[in-house]
């Protein structure tokens, strides 16, 4: 049977009608299989609203209520469902809004397709009411833009917009339409876009380099892989296992490669990075085969460049031609899809175990219990800490739950202590950082896999910068869970000016509104704790409901995020306090 | 370290003749703080394809980063740097000056008779004189005729052509078999 994608498909690619360019834009989108946008109207994009509401059997349209919100809700989606997000908005702050998530979609590989209105084709240039330069503010943080001033281009550029945001390494792509082209009819057929001659989306995998590879991972004595998201955008999570698996390396993920292998695996040895685990960070400068797979070497894993890994051949798995040799010099670069690379390396790797090595691993991570964990798990002060609340979300979702945090503390604690058992359900900003993206991303996260349980751990400052969302929420009845951990402070800003600014707590306390009731005034369920013998309830409670339910926990004022590597140190100067 | 001598490099962009691709290849210099020396664009020996040359001087480890970021770019076909060694490469310059001065000082004729310039236009007002070489050969010549009294100067970017082959049509070609 066919599915109703491909039917749609057929049905878009074998006729050609005369429509105009608004129709023409739903029925790309209906061709490239997508049922579910988000966006916010305006003046330059009614004409595609109004064949929105046309085609809303077909085309669900969530009205967030920011079009910031909407890129969030697009990438969170995308980071669930694996499938493109797709974002609309009007021209001119409609469009600027967009402009953090499309930035962060970037620095996170997220497959996103932005579509904004502009003023009709013959106002361009004129500062005319609410142009903007859309192409050119968004020209650095896409993957790809172009302007629309033709209906009859509609097709094709849409074509390609999808084909270049999934294929290889994804990324955003915007596409600018004049209101005149929305307005024009012409005739429409659509055919998928198969390739673009000036773009190569996957190199070409080099056996050789595989080969060779193989050699240096079966001859090291200490090897160490650290893995990244491209395990998890290439579909490569099975083939990373089996590597990991049958070359007996301990294995530590980046922040955006969490979830890739299961926490409690017995070779995943933790995060790398600046509030990574104390054992990979410290063994990065011992090992003597680094094996990158699908990762950037961004300066918050690296730490000093000038004294990373120094000791080690560097083997770099990695999609992007453009990462290879940029912060750190691989000994062997491995180009391609690492789905397909690792698939030709099992065979040749040799089956192993390293227990000495592994238990350099373990013993580090005694001490990092010690001195860090067991305080962080099992408090001995009154007051809450953000990882018993963590712990208490693993044990009623079973560590089975999309986890979806905003930035800061609340992040790094969530994302060292989380449990995962499937790929796929770690959704948070990592290289962009940004505060706001959590609320609407587990939106998305949720309607791109609502089988899922979805739990938002998000920052009190964090929190306020995309509050409205909770609106979109209540309308949609996602059934998102959200976490507030409140601490009455931007938190890692205060932990930085604690360690470094002598305690001058610079424009970082929060006077902070009653959330219970803003929630209720959204009509949400909600919840607040403050005590440690009432969270496992309310916690129980939260997952137990099905519908979106807000849940403030109160927690310690000043706890600090450790271990942590300082700004410029090397990531074996990791610091356990 | 050998590899970080400042050096000029030629860049040699193909590309799709897209509107914004100038604008997302100047924001990859413009992000690392690296100085464009000169830019040309035109049309290249396959049709529809675009070509950039764009000089810089830096030292070799960032000219193939560039290169890499340049590459990744959708509408990019190709990119390649080279060595002046590596280039057959010339600039043009225009000289505009007085007509009086052309018929008065006889010196100016040798001029530009010994600089290998030609003369483009002459009018009742100015006359304007043309000369393609490497940059000490056009800086010369605007030594020789400033005392004349230059009523403009201009100088066009390095154009360039490579002393090996330049594979796209191949590149193009194996698109089209692939696709
Ligand atoms: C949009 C944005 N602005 C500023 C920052 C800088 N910043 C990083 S973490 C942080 C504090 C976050 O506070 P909160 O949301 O309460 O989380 P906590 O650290 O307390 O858990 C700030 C201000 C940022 N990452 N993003
Ligand atoms: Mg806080």
């Amino acid at each position: 049977m066919k599915t109703r994608d491909q039917i749609a498909l057929q049905e878009a690619e074998s006729e050609t009608i005369k429509i105009t360019g608004a129709e023409a834009v739903i029925r790309c989108l209906l061709a490239e299989g997508v049922d579910l946008i988000y966006g916010y109207p305006g003046g330059a994009i009614m004409p595609v609203y109004d064949e929105l509401y046309k085609f809303q059997d077909q085309l669900n349209h969530v009205l967030t209520r920011h079009e910031q919100g909407a890129t969030h809700a697009a990438q969170g989606f995308a980071r669930t469902s694996g499938k493109v997000g797709v974002a609309i908005a009007t021209s001119g702050p409609g469009a600027t809004n967009l402009v953090t998530g499309i930035a962060d979609a970037q620095i996170d590989s997220t497959p996103m397709v932005c579509i904004t209105g502009q003023v009709a084709s013959h106002l361009l240039g004129s500062d005319a009411f609410q142009e903007t330069d859309i192409i050119g503010l968004s020209t650095p943080v896409t993957k790809w833009n172009y302007q629309i001033t033709k209906a009859s281009e509609i097709p094709e550029i849409f074509a390609k917009a999808f084909y270049v945001a999934k294929s290889g390494r994804p990324g955003p792509v915007l596409i600018d339409i004049t209101k005149d082209a929305q307005f024009n009819s012409f005739n429409f057929s659509y055919k998928k876009c198969l390739g673009v001659r000036s773009y190569k989306p996957v190199p070409e995998l080099d056996l050789d380099a595989v080969t060779q590879a193989a050699e240096l991972i079966n001859n090291a004595e200490k090897p160490f892989i650290v893995w990244g998201q491209g395990v998890i955008l290439g579909r490569a999570e099975q083939e990373f296992k089996d590597f990991v698996e049958k070359s007996g390396i301990p294995a530590a993920w980046t922040i955006l490669g969490l979830s890739a292998l299961a926490t409690s695996h017995p070779q995943n040895v933790g995060m790398v990075g600046m509030h990574g685990n104390y054992g990979p960070n410290i063994l990065t400068n011992e090992c003597d085969l680094l094996i990158a797979i699908g990762m950037r070497f961004d300066d918050r894993v690296t730490g000093d460049l000038n004294t990373y890994a120094k000791q080690a051949k560097v083997i770099h798995f990695e999609i992007d031609p453009a990462e290879v040799d940029k912060n750190v010099k691989a000994d062997l670069p491995v180009l391609g899809n690492c789905k397909e690379s690792l698939k030709v390396l099992l065979p040749l790797v040799e089956k192993k175990s390293h227990p000495k090595w592994m238990q350099r691993f373990n013993d580090l991570m005694k001490i990092e219990i010690n001195e860090v964990i067991d305080k962080d798990l099992r408090p001995r002060k009154e007051g809450l800490s953000m990882g018993e609340v963590i712990v208490s979300i693993n044990k009623y979702t079973k560590g089975d739950a999309v986890i979806v945090t905003d930035v800061g503390q609340h992040q790094m604690v969530a994302c060292r202590y989380a449990e995962f058992i499937r790929s796929k359900s770690n959704v948070t900003s990592g290289g962009l950082g940004t505060m706001g993206f959590a609320l609407p991303a587990a939106l998305g996260a949720k309607m791109g896999a609502p089988e899922r349980e979805v739990v938002a751990v998000i920052g009190d400052g964090g929190y306020q910068m995309t509050i409205q969302e909770l609106g979109t929420i209540f309308q949609t009845q996602a059934a998102v869970k959200i976490v507030v951990l409140n601490n009455d402070f931007l938190g890692m800003v205060r932990q930085w000016q604690q360690l470094f600014f002598d305690k001058r707590y610079a424009s970082t306390e929060m006077v902070n509104p009653d959330f219970v009731t803003i929630a209720k005034g959204y009509f949400l369920d909600a919840k607040r704790v403050d005590k440690r013998k009432n969270l496992d309830a309310a916690v129980a409670e939260m997952i137990a409901s099905d519908k979106p339910y807000f849940l403030e926990v109160c927690v310690e004022k000043e706890d600090n995020v450790f271990p942590m590597i300082p700004t410029g140190a090397s990531v074996s100067d990791i610091r356990l306090k | 370290m050998a590899d970080k001598e400042l050096k000029t490099y030629t860049i040699s962009i193909y590309s799709e003749n897209n509107v914004g691709l100038l604008n997302r290849i100047s924001s990859i210099f413009l992000k690392r703080h690296f100085n464009i020396e000169s830019l040309t664009t035109s049309q290249s020996e396959i049709k529809d394809v675009f070509r950039f040359v764009i000089v810089v001087n830096i030292d070799e480890e960032r000219v193939k980063k560039l290169i890499q970021q340049i590459e990744k770019q959708v509408d990019v076909i190709k990119a390649y740097y080279h060595t002046d060694e590596e280039t057959i490469f010339q600039e043009t310059a225009l000289y505009k000056v007085k007509s009086s001065s052309l018929f008065e000082e006889r010196h100016i004729q040798n001029i530009i008779k010994e600089s290998h310039a030609n003369i483009v236009t002459v009018s009742p007002e100015f006359f304007v004189i043309e000369k393609t070489g490497f940059r000490n050969e056009t800086d010369r010549l605007h030594q020789d005729l400033a005392p004349f009294g230059l009523l403009q100067f201009v100088r066009s970017g390095r154009i360039s052509v490579t002393k090996s082959k330049m594979e796209i049509t191949e590149l193009l070609s194996k698109f089209k078999k692939d696709n």
